[in-house]
C-alpha cells in the first residue's frame, strides 16, 4: 500500500509546471544583479546595473548609433554567408557524390580547417586592407569548412538505395545531384550553417574589435577605451540578442525548407 | 567485355537472360554472385525468383534494371516505347524519397524521362489513385504506413509504364496481415495491367499465392536450379489456393528444392 502512495506522490510533473522555472531563474539573476549593484556591493562603476544597461541601450538605439553598428555588422554577416555557404554547399555536394573529387580535396579541407579562422585574419588585412571585402571575407572563411564538411557528411550518410532508386529511374549526375544529394543533405546543410552563424559571430566581433570603424564588436570597443562600462554591457546584450535572432531565424528557414522531415518527433 | 544488355526484343517472349555471371571485387579477391544464369520471361508472365539469403536475386534484379553491367552473359529486353521505359524496379524496404509528397515520388519515374509537367501530374494522380493513396498524394513518405509506402514505389514504378516490372522482396518488412492485404493488391493491379513480373522473394508462400511460374536459385553463387510451374486458376483467391489439393505438394516439392541451399547459405 505505502509503495504505492509513494509511487503516486513521485509521477513525474508535466513539463509546463517547470517552465516558469525557465523564465524565474534568469528574472532572479538580473533582479540579485540589480540589487547588489545599487546597494553598493557591487561598485556600479565596473558592474552597472541592469536598468541602467537598459538606459543606455535606449539612449544609442535613439541617437541611431546602435542601429547603424548593427546594421553594418548584420551586413558583414549576410555577404560572408553567402559568399561563404554557397560555394560550400556546391563544393561540398561533390564531394560527397564523387570520390575522385573527395580525394583531391580532403588533404587541403583537414589541413586548413582546424586554424582558428581569426588568426588568418591579419594575413586578410594584409591582402584586402581594413575595408568591408576583409571584414566579409573573414565571415565567408570562418563558416565554408563547417558548411562544406557537413554538407559533405550529409550526402555520405545517404542510404545508398536512394541513389539507386533514382539510377534506376535513369537518372544521370545532373539529376543525382538535384533530386537526391541535394535534397537529402539538405538537413546537414542546415546543421552546417546554425554552428557556422555561431562562428560567424564570434569571427566578426572579433574582427570588429582588432581593426574597424564600425559595427558592434567596434562600439565595444570604443566604448572600453572611453571606460564606457554600460555601453560594453550592452554590446554584449546585443550581440546575444542577435545570435538568438539568427539562429531563430534559421530554425524558421529549416522548417520552411524541409517540410518532410518529421518535426513533431524531435 | 563479351557482356552485353541488348535492347531488342526477344523472340517469342519479353526478356532472355543468357549465361549471366556477374563478379564483384570483395575484400579477399572477386566474388562469383552470378553463375551462368539463364531463363526467358513470357509477355504478361508473373514468375517468381525464389532463394536463400545472398544468392545473387537482387543483383540480377539490379541487371536488369540497368543499375549494374554484367560480366558476362547476354539480356535481352524489350524496346523501349515512347513516354515509358523498359523496366522498373521496386526496391526492398525503405524506397521512397523522404523529401518528396506521395505524387513527387509516382511523378520522379516521368520526371527524369521528360513528360510535361501537367502531363506528368495526371499520369501520377491516376497511379496514386489506383494503389488507393489519393487522400494522402500530399503527404510525405514520414506521415505514411510502411505498406503505404510500398503502395507508393509500386505506383511509381507502374506510372512510367514499363514493359518488365522487377520487384524485390517488397513486401518483406511488413507484418503478415499487411502482407497479404498488399498481395491481394497488386494480384488486382497485375490483372488490369498484364505486365511482365519479375518477383524476387525468400517467402514459399509468397511466390506460390502470387507466380505463374517459380525460379528456384542455389546458394551464392547463384544459379537457377529448378523451374516449378504454379497452374492455379487466376484470378486468384487465397483462401480458395490454399485450401486445393496441390498447394501443400507444390509448397513441399518448393521447399524440397529450397532447403539444401539454405542450409548451405547458412554454411551448414
Amino acid at each position: 500500500m505505502n509503495d504505492r502512495v509513494t509511487m503516486t506522490d513521485q509521477a513525474p510533473h508535466p513539463s509546463s509546471s517547470y517552465r516558469w522555472l525557465a523564465v524565474a531563474s534568469p528574472v532572479a539573476l538580473l533582479l540579485l544583479w540589480e540589487l547588489l549593484s545599487r546597494g553598493g556591493v557591487l561598485d556600479p562603476r565596473y558592474v552597472p546595473p541592469p536598468s541602467q544597461v537598459l538606459v543606455t541601450l535606449v539612449r544609442l538605439t535613439r541617437s541611431g548609433e546602435l542601429p547603424y553598428h548593427l546594421g553594418v555588422s548584420v551586413r558583414r554577416i549576410l555577404a560572408g554567408f553567402l559568399l561563404g555557404a554557397v560555394p560550400a554547399v556546391a563544393l561540398g555536394l561533390a564531394m560527397g557524390l564523387n570520390r575522385a573529387v573527395r580525394a583531391a580535396f580532403m588533404p587541403v579541407v583537414a589541413a586548413i580547417y582546424p586554424i582558428p579562422k581569426i588568426a588568418v585574419y591579419p594575413l586578410i588585412i594584409f591582402y584586402l586592407g581594413l575595408g568591408e571585402a576583409s571584414k566579409v571575407s573573414i565571415v565567408a572563411l570562418s563558416i565554408f569548412f563547417l558548411v562544406l564538411l557537413n554538407t559533405m557528411a550529409g550526402v555520405m550518410a545517404l542510404d545508398r538505395v536512394y541513389f539507386n532508386i533514382a539510377r534506376a529511374y535513369g537518372a544521370g549526375t545532373r539529376e543525382l545531384f538535384t533530386t537526391v544529394a541535394w535534397p537529402g543533405a539538405m538537413p546537414a546543410i542546415f546543421t552546417g550553417l546554425k554552428l557556422g552563424m555561431g562562428f560567424a559571430l564570434i569571427v566578426i566581433v572579433g574582427a570588429e574589435l582588432l581593426g574597424s570603424d564600425a559595427g558592434i564588436g567596434f562600439l565595444i570597443w570604443r566604448a572600453y577605451q572611453i571606460f564606457a562600462v554600460d555601453v560594453m554591457f550592452a554590446g554584449l546584450l546585443v550581440t546575444a540578442v542577435l545570435g538568438w535572432l539568427a539562429t531563430g531565424a534559421l530554425d524558421w528557414l529549416e522548417r520552411r525548407a524541409l517540410p518532410w522531415r518529421p518535426w513533431s518527433q524531435i | 567485355m563479351n557482356a552485353t544488355v541488348l535492347p531488342s526484343a526477344p523472340p517469342g517472349g519479353r526478356v532472355a537472360v543468357k549465361e549471366l555471371t556477374h563478379a564483384y571485387l570483395g575484400r579477399h579477391g572477386p566474388v562469383v554472385a552470378l553463375r551462368a544464369v539463364s531463363f526467358t520471361l513470357r509477355e504478361g508472365e508473373f514468375c517468381a525468383v525464389i532463394g536463400p539469403s545472398g544468392c545473387g536475386k537482387t543483383t540480377l534484379l539490379h541487371i536488369l534494371a540497368g543499375l549494374l553491367r554484367p560480366t558476362a552473359g547476354t539480356v535481352r529486353l524489350p524496346d523501349r516505347i515512347n513516354g515509358g521505359r523498359a523496366t522498373a524496379l521496386v526496391f526492398q524496404g525503405v524506397s521512397t524519397f523522404p523529401w518528396f509528397t506521395v505524387l513527387e515520388n509516382v511523378e520522379y519515374g516521368l520526371r527524369l524521362l521528360g513528360v510535361s509537367a501537367a502531363e506528368r501530374r495526371e499520369r501520377a494522380l491516376r497511379h496514386v489513385e489506383r494503389v488507393g493513396l489519393t487522400r494522402f498524394r500530399d503527404a510525405y513518405p514520414h506521415q505514411l504506413s510502411e505498406g503505404m509506402r510500398q503502395r507508393v514505389s509500386i505506383a511509381r514504378a507502374l506510372a512510367v509504364d514499363p514493359e518488365v516490372l522487377l520487384m524485390d522482396e517488397p513486401f518483406a518488412n511488413l507484418d503478415e496481415q499487411n502482407r497479404l492485404l498488399l498481395q491481394d493488391e497488386l494480384l488486382q493491379l497485375w490483372q488490369a495491367s498484364r505486365k511482365t513480373v519479375l518477383f524476387v522473394t525468400h517467402s514459399l508462400d509468397e511466390a506460390l499465392r502470387l507466380a505463374d511460374r517459380v525460379l528456384v536459385m542455389t546458394a551464392a553463387p547463384g544459379r537457377i536450379k529448378a523451374e516449378v510451374a504454379v497452374p492455379f486458376a487466376r484470378p486468384r483467391d487465397f483462401r480458395a489456393i490454399r485450401r486445393e489439393p496441390g498447394y501443400g505438394e507444390l509448397s513441399a516439392r518448393l521447399w524440397d528444392e529450397l532447403r539444401e541451399e539454405a542450409l548451405q547459405a547458412r554454411g551448414g
